[in-house]
């Protein structure tokens, strides 16, 4: 059957991994395809690259290691971080990338994601929402990693990208993000049996038993996660056994 | 030499990367000679299946492709272009495989598009030579062929949900559903397998 995917998330600025310890036997944490491929090895069912370089030169040079991560890695990757067109999404699936993920530019413009769906397929298309809850009970959409909130509510903006032509959606509670806490998992099941496409969540795993939870009371599809890994705090083996140990498919 | 059939503007990058990690030689093309030349063919499937045999067919490489007689591999949409035909835009397929290409419904439980590792059974030697049944490989679609008596592999889609064709195989023709070009290092063994056929 099926299994449920766990993606470790490699935050680039500037064509280098921004968090990492050093792994054994890995020579250089800071080269993002040095430590795709070791993720890949350690069993990871996808990876993410996520670029936050702000400059222009940053951005040329995600595109040329998102192709070295084409040449190396064996497994399916998304990459993210400040798509605003057609001709960015175009741009990285000619270097190779299987999925890209857009936020802020399909809030802004909803249409972006007919447009690359319709172009590229919905396999290609990953919708990322970050929300938090408000004092009215309702969940807000927000942008620019949680700074700036937007009109849309979750549940809606989740079924209009669906409806769109997304593939799959990541989201992120804002409220639990960074927090090490959990996941809001209440929230997760709403969320899941709301869509048809796989959802992946983020942010907020402070452990093991924190993804087993999404994955199963929540009812996530995949469980996407940057500290626990790159901080070497358990390895993605480790965690699948863990997992698996709960009774939840996983691929080992 | 591996001919890697080029028929859209689609991406094909990564069965290009992953041939070359297994130290294989490819050219891509959408030359009938080349493709009728080559030791082997790969018919890598981009977007929809419908449009995709569309242009196939306004480029005559459809009875270019029937008519090889050395090993040929479709993969995902490349696999379901050889079926009879399909429901992604209700087209006629090459009609290789004695199969019909039908949409997934999704359950509760059971999302579509089918997305992510999911493992193989059932599995019949020379393409599977050496993968051992319920290896896992990676699949991302919404259509499925249904099992046929050219089914040479299966996988469940759903926890109690039907089976469909993980692979299908008639004479010289191969197709996988899945893309061992994204499924690691099982994966990379089945192209060498297709390679070693």
């Amino acid at each position: 059957m099926l299994t449920k995917r766990i993606i470790p998330c490699l935050d680039v600025k500037n064509g280098r991994t921004v968090k990492g310890i050093n792994f054994e036997g890995l020579a250089d944490v800071g080269d993002p395809v040095e430590l795709g491929a070791r993720y890949a090895l350690e069993g990871a069912d996808e990876l993410v690259y996520l670029d936050i370089s702000a400059s222009r030169e940053g951005r040329g040079t995600f595109t040329r290691l998102v192709e070295k991560v084409a040449d190396r890695v064996n497994i399916p990757f998304t990459v993210g971080g400040g798509i605003s067109s057609l001709a960015d999404a175009a741009a990285l699936l000619d270097a190779g990338a299987d999925k890209i993920s857009i936020n802020s530019a399909a809030v802004r413009d909803p249409q972006l994601i007919s447009d690359i769906a319709e172009r590229y397929g919905s396999q290609f298309v990953v919708v990322a929402i970050d929300a938090r809850s408000g004092d009215d009970g309702e969940w807000h959409v927000t942008t620019h990693g949680g700074s700036r909130l937007t009109d849309r509510l979750l549940f809606p903006w989740a079924r209009e990208a669906q409806e769109r032509g997304a593939g799959e959606i990541l989201f992120t509670s804002m409220d639990h993000d960074g927090t090490r806490a959990g996941y809001p998992c209440d929230l997760y099941r709403r969320l899941t049996s709301s869509l048809s496409i796989p959802v992946i969540a983020s942010g907020g795993a402070g452990s093991p038993a924190d993804i087993a939870d999404v994955l199963t009371l929540g009812g996530a599809d995949a469980a996407l996660a940057a500290s626990i890994f790159h901080y070497g705090e358990i390895t993605i083996r480790d965690l699948k056994t863990l997992l698996a140990q709960r009774g939840i498919p996983v691929r080992i | 030499m591996i001919a890697i059939i080029d028929y859209s503007t689609g991406n094909l990058r990564s069965v290009e990367n992953a041939l070359s990690r297994i130290g294989a030689e490819w050219t891509l093309t959408a030359d009938p000679d080349t493709i009728r030349r080559a030791d082997r063919v790969l018919l890598p499937g981009v977007g929809h299946c419908g449009e995709a045999l569309a242009r196939l067919r306004e480029t005559s490489l459809d009875s270019v492709i029937r008519d090889l007689r050395r090993p040929v591999l479709g993969i995902c949409v490349g696999m379901q272009m050889m079926c009879r035909d399909t429901a992604e835009g209700d087209a006629e397929g090459l009609g290789i495989f004695d199969s019909h290409v039908r949409r997934f419904v999704p359950g509760p439980a059971d999302k579509v598009p089918h997305m992510g590792w999911n493992s193989i059974h059932n599995l019949e030697k020379g393409l599977f030579k050496g993968i051992p049944g319920g290896s896992y490989v990676y699949y991302v679609h919404s259509y499925y062929a249904h099992l046929c008596p050219d089914t040479i592999a299966t996988t469940r889609f759903g926890e109690e949900g039907m089976m469909f064709s993980a692979a299908l195989k008639y004479e010289n023709f191969y197709g996988t559903q899945f893309h061992p070009e994204k499924s690691g290092d099982i994966g990379e063994k089945i192209l060498r397998n297709f390679l070693s056929l």
